[in-house]
């Protein structure tokens, strides 16, 4: 670490990480409601859970991408952060918002929470992803704003490189596209056009120049390739992703009520958009391949690699699958989606925030890299977290086949809740392979406290010397 | 990649790029909103309907159905419940309001949210505005 302040990085990742925990912890109690309908009814109905559990992730990505940014920023600027008090208060107030939201959708019924926090007022609740109460909402708006405030103020005084750009271009997007949630009109065909704006254009738009510009930084890193080479890369990727992803859109737009004209523009340009993940595989892949150095932290590397197979297989090749007209018109909101929604949310942006945290999370606590002891146990984690989400969505893909075989495309359609039964094995997989998840994010967790201050030491300096 | 591709033209790909696309997005949006009022018919859209939009979200329905597709896949489709159920909003009110307190041992059951008569009519009234909006023929048969 060159500069104090990157520390405060620390509290935002260790925030990310205990969010993390809970999210999967809801998504193991959802895998159950599904096989056992009543599980836990009516203290949490499922609705319930799956807000939490989408809404959690959502906030320890931005934790991650926040604490990213805090690390990456003032080492590219090479100047101190320009206020970390306000990075620390913010954090604080992120956090007691975020809670109490969790803690608001568990303990009051969701209708009694719109009645008390004013959703009269402007109603913005009650729509997937963007259910969080209008003050929460506000706050969201208020920690970004003085988040950007302080980055801003750190970029200006500093050295300016492609990847603080980059990564400013992708943050204030975030928080511009966020603003529409604030965007309900009366007319559902106009609400869902532009609640997409925020959904879409997040995770298949700016969100992919936040995931670049971090895989960039821990490259240059861990690679030693020449800055040049680098930022060259970095350029095509978001170009690829930004020219795809935005008219891609209209791959949601088929159904909804939208013209018909979007059936033929959302397909062609959503077809693109595997483009820019296949491309950061190979970015990953090719500096690794052509690194002048041996970095000590392997695993660190290796969530940079795995980052970009993951996400290609989740956005890219999952996203592919059903992203054509004519087949979404058959697996349109079925286990299909929640199969691609899953790996790709993993591969992509739950990944790249666990890939920064490796590198970082070592140098904030002294040491170049952890012991071997450490990283062998973390690099377990990363297995058995990725090999299990791989099953989840392979599971999730069987039984989105034959619902959409049994209750789609057929000339004898059965009801929902027929069908579901019918597939219930898929879902007993797919709560076995959520279990293993759930240990391989426990061994991870384990990684952080194996190995002393003196094995990493030790490890390092014979790793250096090899290397040499 | 190779030497005589630059970084400034791939940074100008990327500005100029995004930049066009960004222009083609919005003029093709507003284009779909000049549209749109053809296939959503909004006329129909009442003080009930809006009611019933504030219910749905009130409530959060959309946490374990799906509206159009979107949403989740725990429960059945209900863009097209209206249909489903016969064309009759009494049907609709008649579910939502019969779901008991305590659910139903070992299946995957629907909360009693001891909606007003008002909001029951509503929300059904939205449902059935939902059912009619032209969504290119979506879902591909009644089981949605
Ligand atoms: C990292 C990037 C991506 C993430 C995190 C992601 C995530 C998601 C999620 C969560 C949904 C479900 C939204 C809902 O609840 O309705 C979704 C839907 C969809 N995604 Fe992605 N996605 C990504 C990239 C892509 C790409 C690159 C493609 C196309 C090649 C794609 C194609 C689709 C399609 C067609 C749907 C609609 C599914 C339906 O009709 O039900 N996605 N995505
Ligand atoms: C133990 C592991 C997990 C289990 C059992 C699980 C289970 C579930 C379930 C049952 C749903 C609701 C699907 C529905 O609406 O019917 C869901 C939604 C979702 N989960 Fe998970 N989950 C797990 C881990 C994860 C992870 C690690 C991520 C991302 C990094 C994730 C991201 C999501 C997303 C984005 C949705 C919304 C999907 C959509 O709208 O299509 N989940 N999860
Ligand atoms: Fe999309």
């Amino acid at each position: 670490m060159k500069y104090q302040s990157q520390s405060v990085a620390r509290l935002y990742f260790i925030a990310a990480l205990g969010l993390f925990a809970g999210q999967i912890l809801f998504g193991l109690i959802m895998g159950l409601q599904y096989v056992i309908g009543d599980f836990l009814f009516p203290a949490i109905p499922f609705n319930v859970a799956r807000m939490v559990h989408t809404n959690l992730l959502i906030v320890w990505l931005l934790f991650g991408f926040m604490g990213a940014a805090y690390f990456l920023v003032p080492e590219e600027c090479e100047t101190e952060l320009y206020s970390p008090k306000l990075a620390v208060v913010l954090f604080w107030v992120f956090l007691i918002a975020g809670a109490l939201t969790i803690v608001g959708y568990l303990m009051v019924p969701y209708a009694a929470l719109a009645k008390m926090t004013g959703n009269d007022l402007l109603p913005t609740m009650g729509r997937e992803f963007l259910e969080q109460p209008l003050i929460t909402k506000i706050g969201i708006v208020l920690v970004a704003l003085g988040f950007l405030f302080n980055l801003g103020m750190t970029v200006l005084r500093g050295r300016k490189t492609v990847i603080t750009s980059v990564l400013m271009i992708g943050l204030i997007g975030l928080a511009v596209m966020f603003l529409f949630s604030f965007y309900n009109p009366e007319n559902l065909v106009r609400d869902k056009f532009y609640w997409w704006w925020v959904v879409h254009l997040w995770v298949e738009g700016v969100w992919e120049l936040i995931l670049g510009a971090i895989l960039a930084f821990v490259l240059i890193k861990t690679t030693g390739v020449d800055r040049e080479v680098i930022e060259k890369w970095l350029y095509m990727i978001i170009a690829m992703a930004l020219i795809t992803g935005i008219l891609g859109t209209g791959h949601h737009y088929f159904w909804i009520g939208a013209p018909e004209y979007w059936q033929w523009l959302g397909s062609i340009f959503s077809a693109m958009e595997p483009i820019p993940f296949f491309m950061m595989t190979m970015f990953a892949f090719t500096m690794v391949r052509k690194r002048r150095r041996d970095h000590p932290n392997k695993a660190a590397v290796m969530w940079a690699m795995g980052t970009g197979v993951m996400a290609f297989l989740g956005a890219g090749v999952w996203g592919f699958l059903h992203t054509l007209a004519p087949v979404n018109y058959y697996t349109h909101g079925t286990q299909i989606t929640a199969s691609h929604g899953h790996l790709a949310f993993y591969g992509a942006y739950a990944m790249i925030v666990m890939c920064i945290i490796s590198y970082a999370m070592p140098l904030i606590r002294g040491r170049v890299a952890n012991s071997q002891k450490s990283q062998r146990t973390e690099l377990w984690g990363f297995w058995l977290m990725s090999i299990s989400m791989l099953l989840i969505t392979l599971f999730l893909t069987g039984a989105g086949i034959l619902q959409v075989w049994m209750q789609r495309y057929t000339d004898t359609p059965l009801p929902f809740m027929v069908v579901q039964d019918k597939i219930e094995i898929f879902y007993w997989l797919r709560l076995i392979s959520g279990v293993g998840f759930m240990a391989g994010l426990g061994v991870y967790f384990w990684s952080f406290f194996i190995g002393t201050e003196e094995e990493a030491a030790k490890d390092n300096a014979q790793m250096m010397a090899m290397a040499k | 990649m190779n030497e005589t591709f630059t970084k400034a033209m791939a940074r100008n790909i990327f500005y100029g790029g995004s930049l066009f696309f960004i222009l083609v997005f919005l003029g093709l949006t507003f284009h779909t909103e000049r549209t749109l009022p053809e296939r959503d018919h909004r006329e129909n859209i009442n003080e009930q309907v809006i009611l019933g939009k504030k219910v749905w979200e009130e409530n959060n329905c959309v946490g374990c159905h799906s509206l159009l597709g979107e949403g989740a896949y725990f429960a059945p489709e209900l863009g097209n419940v209206y249909t489903r159920y016969g064309n009759s909003k009494e049907a609709i009110i008649g579910f939502i309001k019969s779901r008991p307190e305590n659910g139903i041992p070992g299946r995957r059951s629907m909360p009693q949210f001891n909606l007003s008569d008002q909001e029951l009519e509503a929300v059904a009234e939205f449902l059935k505005w939902t059912s009619e909006i032209n969504t290119s023929n979506w879902p591909p048969n009644d089981q949605g």
